[in-house]
């Protein structure tokens, strides 16, 4: 339970410590921190327009979205203290949940029928795909590991306490940070701060959504981003205390909105055909762990 | 074929333009053209005198720094054989022609309206019905933009023809900020007026469109001006071509999300904006540029100023292209992406920067120097690669070179000459009088035309951005490039929607 809390906290500034960095790094004054916040509970109260083009699944879509992220986030541990949901195989569930709220996103892309929307469903349908095997791989390689296969057994039994297993915890973390910037449509795959229609991937297939539906998919992306940064710190608070835990769980997530903010102000986005080059590479760093898994296991000779 | 050889600015009598019949008239052209690639046609319109319409083809010699005048009448309704089909430089003046006179063409490759002007000779035609070319495949997919610019900018339609991600085709259809420039020139008869319409041709190119606008208007009027006048009008147009490429730089960096060079180039080019602002109180440098005089004049505190500005710009921004230009992630995005091969360049006959960004010299500052660029010994940059990256790099040479040209510059400051406002104001310009002007904005070659009637009054007044040859480069292109980078190949060339649509 204190894993979904920590999630829906973190989610609440997550998004506003990423802006106020780019901020810093260009050297304004910035945003405050709950101002993204505060522009979801501006469009909360506004009223939606609807194309009437669209069709009931575009009216679906968002919610069906947000349920997703949500259930996702409850399938999270906290260290030692359990997920709300918690069963054998759960991290595929997990996995094909946000799969689940993509779908809905990208039919209600079709939806409208816009070709800009189309151009986002396809590029976003195409890095997705690219993304699965890196998560799994990477996911299976540590249930090989431990032997189990759900996020608290495998959390927690995980100790990465020899040089091999150093190198597999920064690689798994890298993994799941690109992965988290892919999944988010962040830098440098996407600009979320672009006004160019044409470049955009996510963006581009909210054009459509307004008021409510916005506000509603616009807080997923920043619990989707806590989820991410959730995932990521159970690597090293696996078998911690609470006390130790929480300050180091906070730690993790901070450095994860500062590191985020960063790579956005310094570098340029990529190309949109080198894009998914370079999430299909994160699938060999994959390899690479499981490749170290099965040193650490003796089997390979 | 005879023709008339002018020099740039220069006026002269109609009638001493030789007309031909259009055979010839076509023939010669092409034939003054064919395989140098000095020759360009800086400007090709009609004139409606009487029942016929009377065509001017206007070829520059850039190496003879001489403009060629011909003419030719024909009739409204006759079908022609076109220029375009044998020289593309004609593609877009014919289509205007047509579009304003009605006259066809047999064999033109792409007859279609350019801008919709409101004096266009088929009123029935409009934006809703645009010819556009069309696709019949279950492949490809096409794509619309605009006319609403998503940065909100200026508006124009882009189609796209799409394989996947990739442009097979891109067509440009303008004409949404079409405000009739060239006819409110002959309806508003004051100088004031007319140069406060000149400012208004393009906002980013205040110096050059009023610039251009004071030459010929200079040169109608028989009217010397003093070295003060050219030398404000050479340092504004110099500090114009700093200010709009360093805001140019910020916006590629912006386009390909690389935030620090889009907010430093950004910060960079504010003071040198607002320099505009302390030399004549306005920040886009309106009313800096005035005909027959230069109403604010240049004093030694300026001059400390102007220093002092570019003191402070120089170091941040020789840093700041330096780490752009090195930076991976950037040069992944503009090296090999929109490229234009010399032989598009030479067909298309781009100018300005479009034509310096692979190999081709256009710069009117040498070709066909005016105000103090002779003094300067200005040479132009030119690039090799024709992609986004070279038309940076343009842009960053361009900026170190206007600086020191701007250094050099106020070393002397010319003595300040006395101007009659009204005087000038009220001067009667030569009676049928054809004059021509050129100047190098900072987007490229500036074409004004004026003619004048029997009684001295404007006839005619043609005016031809840079945007208006380089609109074809951008489609082009484009071509076989990721649609995701169509905007930062359109920033790279940063054409004017109302300098084209006028």
């Amino acid at each position: 339970m204190i894993g979904f809390i920590l999630i829906v906290f973190v989610s609440l500034f997550f998004t506003g410590i990423i802006i106020r960095t780019k901020s810093l790094a260009a050297g304004r004054k910035g945003p405050g921190i709950f101002q993204p916040l505060k522009d979801i509970f501006r469009l909360f109260r506004k009223g939606s327009v609807y194309s009437q083009t669209t069709s009931f699944i575009f009216r679906l879509a968002p919610l069906v979205y947000f349920s997703s992220v949500v259930m996702a986030s409850l399938l999270i541990p906290f260290g030692v203290s359990r997920a709300v949901i918690g069963f054998e195989g759960d991290f595929i569930f997990f996995a094909y949940l946000l799969g689940l709220g993509k779908f809905f996103n990208i039919i209600s892309a079709m939806d409208t029928g816009s070709s800009f929307e189309g151009m986002g469903a396809s590029r976003e349908a195409l890095f997705s795909m690219f993304a699965e095997p890196a998560f799994f791989i990477l996911m299976g390689s540590f249930a090989l590991l431990t032997g189990f296969t759900s996020f608290y057994d495998i959390f927690n039994a995980i100790h990465l306490n020899s040089y091999t297993g150093y190198a597999l915890g920064v690689m798994a973390a890298l993994v799941l940070v690109l992965l988290a910037m892919i999944e988010n449509s962040r830098m440098p795959v996407d600009d979320p701060k672009t006004h160019l229609e044409l470049t955009m991937v996510h963006e581009v297939m909210i054009l459509d959504n307004s008021g409510f539906d916005l506000g509603l998919i616009l807080y997923t992306g920043y619990l989707k981003f806590a989820l991410y940064g959730a995932l990521i710190a159970n690597f090293f608070i696996g078998g911690l205390a609470l006390n130790a835990a929480l300050p180091l769980y906070l730690l993790i997530q901070f450095s994860f909105a500062v590191a985020v903010g960063l790579i956005e102000s310094f570098m340029a986005r990529f190309r949109m055909s080198h894009n998914a080059q370079f999430i299909f590479a994160l699938s060999s760093v994959s390899f690479l762990i499981f490749f170290g898994v099965l040193l650490i296991m003796g089997k390979l000779n | 074929m005879n023709y008339l050889s002018i020099k740039n600015h220069q006026s002269v009598p109609v009638d001493t333009i030789p007309e031909s019949e259009y055979h010839s008239f076509l023939i010669g052209n092409i034939k003054l053209m064919e395989g140098n690639v000095d020759r360009h046609c800086v400007n090709y319109f009609g004139m409606r005198d009487g029942k016929d319409i009377r065509l001017f083809c206007c070829v520059a010699d850039d190496s003879a720094h001489t403009i060629m005048l011909t003419s030719c009448r024909v009739d409204a309704k006759s079908n022609l054989e076109s220029f375009s089909a044998l020289n593309l430089n004609f593609e877009k003046f014919e289509r205007e022609i047509h579009e304003n006179f009605g006259i066809s063409y047999s064999n033109h490759p792409w007859l279609k309206p350019v801008r919709y002007s409101t004096s266009r000779s088929d009123a029935g035609s409009g934006m809703m019905t645009y010819p556009f070319f069309g696709i019949d495949s279950e492949e490809l997919h096409e794509v619309g933009v605009g006319p609403v610019h998503a940065g909100v900018i200026e508006p124009g339609h882009f189609r796209f023809i799409c394989n996947g991600e990739q442009i097979l085709h891109l067509e440009i259809q303008l004409g949404y900020q079409h405000r009739g420039v060239e006819q409110l020139f002959l309806e508003k008869k004051k100088l004031l007026q007319r140069a406060t319409l000149a400012e208004n041709i393009a906002g980013d190119s205040v110096i050059g469109h009023t610039t251009a606008f004071s030459y010929l208007w200079e040169s109608l009027a028989g009217l010397e001006v003093s070295d003060d006048v050219l030398f404000a009008r050479t340092l504004a147009q110099e500090i114009e071509r700093t200010a709009i490429h360093t805001g140019d730089l910020s916006a590629i960096c912006t386009d390909i999300a690389y935030q620090l060079g889009s907010s430093v180039f950004g910060r960079l080019r504010t003071p040198v904006i607002n320099y505009f602002q302390e030399w004549c109180g306005n920040r886009l440098s309106k009313s800096l540029i005035r005909p027959g005089r230069t109403p604010y004049p240049y004093t030694e505190y300026l001059a400390g100023r102007l220093i002092e500005v570019f003191d402070a710009f120089e170091p941040d921004f020789d840093e700041m292209i330096e780490q752009t230009l090195k930076l991976p992630s950037v040069l992944s995005r503009l090296e090999r992406t929109g490229v234009l091969t010399y032989q598009q360049v030479l067909e298309i006959g781009t100018v300005g920067m479009s034509a310096r960004m692979h190999s081709l010299e256009r710069d009117i500052r040498t070709s066909h120097p005016y105000g103090l660029y002779p003094l300067l010994d200005h040479n132009p940059i030119v690039k090799h690669h024709g992609d986004v990256h070279s038309r940076a790099r343009i842009r960053r040479e361009e900026v170190k070179q206007s600086i020191s040209y701007l250094r050099s510059l106020v070393t002397k400051i010319p003595n300040e000459t006395h101007y009659d406002p009204t005087a000038i104001s009220n001067m009667p310009l030569k009676p049928d009088t054809f004059a021509l002007s050129m100047t190098e904005g900072w987007r490229g070659e500036i074409c004004h035309v004026a003619i004048t009637d029997s009684r001295g009054e404007l006839a005619l007044y043609k005016i031809k951005d840079p945007s208006f040859h380089n609109w074809l480069a951008l489609a082009l292109s484009v071509r076989n490039n990721e649609i995701s980078d169509f905007p930062i190949c359109n920033k790279s060339f940063d054409l004017s929607y109302c300098g084209h649509d006028l």
